[in-house]
């Protein structure tokens, strides 16, 4: 690893660019669509090269959506997708690290018996137990409403067992010091626990808002209405069934603007979600 | 300041548990004692006791007159200090110290004051913004101690506090510590496995073992006189001789064997080991000859720098003023 040849050094970097040419084509072609009219996208080949009507195309998508498919505007499902993203993210965040809390520094009757149940629930995807939990969500008149679409997917049993080995790397001395100091479990949970977590928890942030974002089937059962359509369902709706021709540029350019929160995230929490997976700081 | 006094503390896990026998010891207003023992002896259990920070099985502890038994740490009127120094790691120095005092409510300016204080004794006033990550062994330990002499409590309790410190920064803290408590005057408690720490420090010492008081004294009177068998082998370094005699045992410290003719000698011992330490030189060997049949016990003996020692038989004597006896079943010493 450490041999300096410029032959070896030439394909490694050949390899490198091919797969990230690889991986970074069908984005590019995403964008290169949504700035093409309608009539280009059509001939074949498609053209490669940006054209003109970008500003067009996006305006018209967060306006109005899609004329063929369907025409709920792209503005109003993005501001759904960041509510639910934003939602499952933080509340995820701090409902598992206080049952992590719990169950790090508390005895009570039942304690491995109530981590077990949360670490089982790990083994269950959400698509195993969507029926009834359609079921629960639908009986409490739930159907389009915010609470329906971020409430069931707020428990992590993930984000908990995450935080729970965190806090095991906490030196007891650190909760003792504090006790002795006159901080009460609250105190030392809101004074020493959340800080000293908080490279997880950045890191935990950006892995749940892409969770919440990305969300697909859940959003699809439980949104019948377009003003509770989430973008990445939106996406799914403006392609029209059947035969129909669907407004590919429209669609690309909500693809496009699907895409950019996640990646804002990320760029704008990268050095702390490297923080977080990387370094256990003591 | 105040006095405090255990009195037949017990502690136990399970019924068939229990790690501390039943300890009773009145400790003087200012005193500074140290409790002294191998690991698993139960001596940081008693600290921790004292502290809160474990429950009390049997028995009462009273700190100032007033019993603690069901007391939370902080209405203890105590301020620990750890053997890993506990500090948290994203608080700076100051707010390190001040963090006890901010949680009773204290107003800012005899917080500033107090750590103030407490840093120009310490020496960290250069440190007052740092994080603990960036400051070496030595001043962290000094941040801990800082965190205890703000809170002015009645009672400091010391965990191993200098256990982590490379052996140089040891004996400069030692001293600190001395020093420290001459000019405070706090009751101390101070739990060691060193015991030159121990000897050092102590103004009265409690030597531990398997969770009971094995002896409780000033130092050099332990020294002088172990009350049991263990005690004689812990204290030293090396520890007290111990010889299996009949239904006794006799203690003899290294330092009162001296060489002599063969004739005159009380002891001979087959040296298999020499270490020249340069002040003086520690000779190891097994008991012979016709006292020694049983066990052939292993003896140590501290000589001048320059005595001529070396593999082969060494006669030796010592004054009957020297001889500690001690009881093989009870392990008791047996005053003559």
């Amino acid at each position: 690893m450490v041999e300096r040849r410029p032959v070896l050094t030439f394909v490694r970097h050949a390899v490198l660019i091919a797969g990230v040419a690889l991986v970074m084509l069908p984005v590019y072609v995403a964008l290169v669509a949504s700035t093409l009219p309608i009539a280009s996208i059509m001939t074949v080949p498609m053209p490669l090269w940006p054209g003109t009507e970008a500003l067009q195309n996006y305006a018209a998508v967060i306006a109005h959506g899609s004329a063929l498919g369907s025409s709920a505007p792209v503005g109003r499902m993005m501001v759904n997708s960041l509510i639910m993203a934003l939602v499952i993210a933080c509340g995820k965040i701090s409902i598992s690290i206080i049952s992590a809390f719990a169950i790090v520094y508390f005895r009570f009757p039942l304690r491995t018996a109530c981590f077990w149940m949360i670490f089982v629930t790990l083994m269950l995807p959400v698509e195993v137990r969507i029926l009834p939990t359609y079921q629960v969500v639908a009986s409490l008149g739930l159907v389009n409403t915010y609470t329906g679409l971020t409430l069931p997917l707020i428990a992590s049993a993930t984000a908990t067992f995450l935080f729970r080995q965190f806090f095991l790397t906490i030196p007891d001395e650190l909760a003792e010091a504090a006790r002795i100091d006159g901080a009460g479990p609250m105190r030392f949970f809101l004074d020493v626990v959340v800080p000293l977590s908080r490279t997880n928890i950045a890191a935990l942030f950006v892995i749940m808002f892409i969770f919440g974002w990305n969300q697909y089937l859940w959003p699809l059962l439980v949104t019948t209405q377009e003003n509770m359509y989430t973008t990445v369902i939106g996406i799914k709706r403006m392609i029209p069934g059947g035969d129909a021709a669907a407004e590919w540029n429209l669609i690309m350019a909500t693809a496009i603007l699907a895409m950019l929160p996640p990646a804002a995230v990320i760029l704008l929490m990268q050095k702390w979600f490297v923080k977080g997976l990387v370094e256990s700081e003591k | 300041m105040a006095a405090v006094s255990l009195r037949d503390v017990r502690k136990s896990y399970t019924s068939d548990l229990q790690v501390i026998h039943g300890v009773s010891v009145e400790i003087a207003d200012g005193e500074f004692i140290v409790i002294l023992g191998p690991s698993g002896c139960g001596k940081s259990t008693l600290l921790r006791m004292v502290a809160g920070l474990e429950t009390i099985s049997g028995g009462q502890i009273d700190i100032g007159g007033r019993v603690v038994n069901e007391l939370e740490p902080k209405d203890r009127d105590i301020a620990m200090v750890f053997q890993n120094y506990a500090l948290y790691p994203h608080m700076t120095v100051y707010e390190n110290m001040s963090y006890g005092l901010r949680i009773k409510g204290f107003s800012k300016e005899i917080i500033s004051q107090r750590v103030d204080r407490a840093a120009g004794i310490l020496e960290l006033k250069n440190f007052l913004d740092r994080k603990p990550r960036a400051l070496s062994g030595g001043q962290r330990q000094r941040v801990a101690m800082g965190r205890a002499i703000v809170r002015e409590p009645q009672v400091f309790l010391f965990d191993e506090p200098l256990s982590n410190l490379d052996a140089k920064l040891r004996v400069q803290m030692r001293g600190e510590l001395q020093s420290l408590h001459r000019r405070l005057g706090i009751t101390s408690l101070y739990v060691t496995h060193d015991q030159v720490e121990a000897m050092t420090l102590a103004q009265r010492m409690i030597v531990m073992n398997g969770g009971r008081a094995e002896q409780i004294g000033a130092p050099l009177e332990v020294y002088a006189k172990p009350a049991t068998v263990f005690v004689a082998g812990f204290i030293g370094s090396p520890p007290m001789n111990l010889l299996p005699r009949g239904d006794r045992i006799l203690g003899l410290r290294p330092e009162h064997l001296e060489p002599c003719a063969a004739a005159e000698a009380t002891l001979t011992i087959e040296v298999d080991l020499v270490e020249p330490l340069g002040g003086d030189t520690l000779v190891y060997g097994h008991e012979t000859g016709a006292g020694a049949a049983e066990g052939r016990a292993r003896v140590a003996v501290r000589l001048p720098a320059h005595a001529p020692a070396g593999n082969g038989r060494l006669p030796l004597r010592y004054g009957p003023a020297q001889e500690h006896w001690f009881d093989t079943a009870s392990g008791k010493r047996i005053e003559r």
